[in-house]
């Protein structure tokens, strides 16, 4: 299987303390790991891809640890989390799809065993575009609160040859939360969804 | 502390490789962002003393956040940058007052010497304008490996009303420089330029 070639990474985290309402006693934080990887299947079309998932998942454990301790190192702070990818233009989406399960189980795996699908998000661009990367929270798919997003994007990547991947984490719900739904406090756990 | 402050955010970017060649150490780069209410926004006010120590503060903190997030301490930055938009409302004057006057000093307070003149540049623009951030040797602006830029957007900022600052530092220059030009063991370090 290709090796997995780094040519970049960028950590951003987003702290909140209000959006005009009151100023929250806890800022809302939201981090996104970004890395760029050669895309070994740019050019062509490749019939048998699905061995890359197994080679992208040190990468995808690194870049959970990197959220986490973005976020102050402790994963009981992790309420939120989602996922994404934008391949370059001499990729295919399908190469996007190959992050779902590294990405993912990266994540949940390092939450000790979060219960709901990770949200994710994928296209094909140029170099700076942006992805509005879906976050819902890690235990049930339908908290209202924590239905969320955090733009994210590296002004040169993906080049053509280039996936850009993405994982973001939250500590909560929207900053103004208030717009009715289940609650995090009344999440059962059982099934990822409620 | 006088900024009214809705939201900050932290870029870290590292580049692993360019051009297929690995950069060992790989260069990084930082940039703290703040949101903060431009409190001159739609009215022409002439005495701008107000944003001028919103200018100080933020000097300090974004400075101590980028340099944490470089994971380094202040003297060993090489280069820094400083930049701002204003949102629809206000003025390039208050931009001007918030980077010129006062948030130097803290700045260097931080980071040691910073004999050059901080790089700048400010526009006016809506939510999720690009910034770039442009980058220079802090202790001689001449040495050309770290002639530089970064740049840095946030999405739902700035608004009508608001201002975004950000402060750049960086641990290193270009990835691979090899356009000639002062090197950064030839400085001198008296006049800033050289």
């Amino acid at each position: 299987m290709p090796e997995v070639q780094v040519r970049k990474r960028v950590v951003i985290i987003e702290e909140i303390f209000h959006e005009g309402g009151p100023i929250v006693a806890k800022p809302l934080r939201r981090a996104a790991a970004l890395a760029v990887i050669h895309n070994p299947y740019a050019g062509k079309y490749e019939t048998e891809i699905a061995g890359f998932m197994e080679d992208l998942k040190p990468l995808g454990l690194e870049m959970a640890k990197s959220l986490v301790a973005s976020l102050g190192g402790d994963t009981k702070v992790v309420e939120g989390y989602g996922k994404g990818a934008i391949v370059g233009q001499a990729g295919e989406l399908e190469h996007g799809a190959l992050w779902h399960v590294p990405g993912g189980y990266a994540m949940r795996e390092l939450l000790g065993g979060a219960k709901a699908i990770v949200a994710s998000t994928k296209k094909v661009g140029g170099p700076g575009t942006r992805l509005d990367v879906p976050i819902t929270h890690i235990n049930a798919s339908y908290v209202r609160s924590h239905f969320d997003s955090m733009e994210a994007g590296i002004a040169d990547a993906p080049r053509a040859d280039e996936i850009l991947l993405a994982l973001v984490m939250t500590t909560g719900a929207r900053v103004h939360a208030r717009v009715g739904g289940l609650k995090a406090s009344e999440v059962k756990g059982e099934d990822g969804l409620r | 502390m006088k900024a009214k402050i809705r939201k900050m955010v932290t870029f870290m970017e590292e580049t692993h490789t360019e051009m297929g060649k690995p950069v060992s150490p790989p260069t990084r780069r930082a940039a703290s962002a703040a949101v903060i209410e431009n409190p001159f926004a739609g009215t022409f006010v002439g005495d701008l003393t107000e944003l001028m120590e919103i200018g100080e503060e933020l000097g300090s903190l974004l400075t101590e956040r980028a340099v944490a997030a470089l994971g380094i301490a202040g003297p060993s930055a090489e280069s820094y940058g400083k930049a701002a938009a204003v949102g629809e409302n206000g003025e390039l004057e208050h931009a001007a007052a918030v980077l010129h006057p006062k948030l130097g000093t803290p700045v260097r307070k931080i980071l040691g010497k910073g004999a050059a003149l901080i790089p700048s540049s400010k526009k006016r623009g809506g939510p999720g304008v690009p910034l770039d951030i442009p980058l220079g040797h802090k202790d001689a602006a001449f040495v050309r490996s770290h002639f530089d830029g970064m740049e840095i957007r946030v999405n739902d900022a700035p608004r009508a009303n608001e201002i975004l600052v950000a402060i750049a530092v960086t641990d290193s220059g270009r990835p691979l420089p090899r356009v000639g030009g002062l090197t950064k063991d030839q400085i001198k370090g008296e006049d800033g330029l050289r």
